[in-house]
């Protein structure tokens, strides 16, 4: 269909490490951060994603308030240091039973 | 057919073999270290290689096997007095049992979605074991100098584990050749190719896929026994690190992927050249950017990995290479 895929997935990609750059310079002006910290960030974005809907950007953004929200509201019953056994274990969960996440995916 | 006439099986168990058998023979104890992580990446990789070589599921979670099979492992030995052969078989257990209760679920998923998933589990369980009280916690567990003494002193307990060590990896290779060859392998590399097309001529995909992830898992839980224990400590960080499970994922791409000899040779190069850049002054902090421009470079020009590279290219070193 002369669709220049290459440069297409090239412009997307490249999208998605600008507003990850955006993101990580507002982050920074209210978080400690360091060359390792990224990590955390990375696996709580996948967990962001799937929850919301992989394709989703509406499902990200929801996905994204519901685990803030999450992070904030946890330690009222658990220890803190619980958090990520419960997002990660949604995680898995949610892969397992509805892959789509909770607006669906869009493909 | 007899295996042991087949050069594709006895070459690659010679090469361990030997490999293993020279830190036996000198006694040396720098070169028993060397060989030590050499061989655990070899069997790390290898046992991998079950899954993703054979039936084509990209794990990134393997790691949690060795490291929960390390923690159970040396939970028995530290907290129970357990003698190290039976522990390490207890630690590969627990991790063939969360594999059989996770693959049937697990295994559904495809591609990118099963990446995610071994991901998400492998991070669960780091986060887990961070909180869970009989396994110390943050802080892990230790063991005490005494349990040396049922080995009759900690050199003889670290050659015990070194020669467990390359038992071990005889033990996978030798599975992955035997798995390679085969019905149930066959059917393995039927999934890999197409799945669907695979259940429709008579592949029971689900019982085999588990089948083959619960092998897979058995072996880096008696793997991570073994290193736990000649380590003398596990904490949660060096049992479930992620980034170990990209870097087998590594070696076995460098050697060559769902094949019996790659692995090997992967683990060992990727190991050798880690080591070399680790010590190297200028670039002993860049040794994890190298693996990500390996990687890089092996999935552009060389996908069918080193060895899979040699089998196209020379069809005559078919039978050698398997």
């Amino acid at each position: 269909m002369s669709i220049p895929s290459a440069q297409v997935l090239a412009l997307s990609f490249g999208i998605g490490t600008m507003l990850a750059a955006l993101a990580g310079g507002l982050i920074t002006t209210f978080f400690p951060f360091t060359i390792l910290s990224g990590s955390s960030y990375q696996s709580k974005s996948f967990v962001i994603c799937v929850l919301g809907g992989l394709g989703n950007p509406l499902g990200a953004l929801l996905g994204g308030l519901i685990l803030g929200a999450m992070e904030g509201l946890i330690p009222i019953a658990l220890p803190v240091s619980w958090v990520p056994v419960v997002e990660f274990t949604l995680f898995v969960l949610i892969l397992l039973i509805r892959p789509s996440g909770l607006l669906g995916a869009q493909t | 057919m007899k295996p042991w006439r087949q050069p594709g099986f006895w070459l690659p168990l010679l090469l361990v073999l030997v490999g293993g058998g020279v830190a036996l023979v000198l006694r040396k104890d720098t070169l028993r270290e060397m060989i030590f992580t050499l061989l655990m990446y070899v069997a790390l990789a290898s046992s991998l290689n079950i899954l993703m070589g054979y039936t084509g599921y990209v794990n990134f979670g393997h790691i949690v096997f060795f490291g929960l099979g390390g923690y159970t492992g040396f939970y028995l030995i530290s907290q129970h007095g357990w003698h190290l052969i039976p522990a390490a078989l207890a630690g590969g257990l627990a991790s063939a049992l969360l594999a059989a209760l996770l693959g049937l679920a697990v295994l559904r998923l495809r591609g990118a979605y099963f990446a995610l998933a071994t991901i998400g589990i492998n991070e669960a369980a780091r986060a887990f074991v961070n909180n869970f009280g009989p396994f110390g916690g943050p802080t892990g567990l230790f063991v005490n100098f005494a349990v040396y003494r049922e080995y009759g002193g900690a050199p003889q307990a670290l050659w015990l584990t070194y020669t467990l060590m390359v038992l071990t990896t005889l033990i996978v290779v030798g599975l992955s050749y035997w798995i390679k060859n085969s019905r149930f392998g066959l059917g393995l590399l039927a999934i890999r190719e197409d799945e669907d097309a695979a259940m429709v001529m008579g592949v029971r995909a689900p019982t085999a896929k588990t089948l083959a992830y619960v092998v897979s898992a058995f072996f880096p839980g008696i793997i991570g026994t073994l290193f736990f224990f000649k380590n003398g400590n596990v904490e949660p960080g060096d049992a479930f690190r992620l980034h170990m499970s990209i870097e087998v994922l590594v070696m076995i791409m460098l050697g060559g992927n769902g094949t019996i000899l790659g692995p090997i040779l992967g683990a060992a190069v990727y190991e050798r050249l880690r080591g070399y850049l680790l010590t190297s002054p200028i670039f002993k902090s860049l040794h994890l950017a190298f693996a990500g421009l390996a990687l890089l470079l092996i999935v552009l020009f060389i996908p069918a990995g080193f060895i899979g590279w040699l089998r196209r290219r020379f069809p005559f070193l078919r039978r050698w290479l398997e």
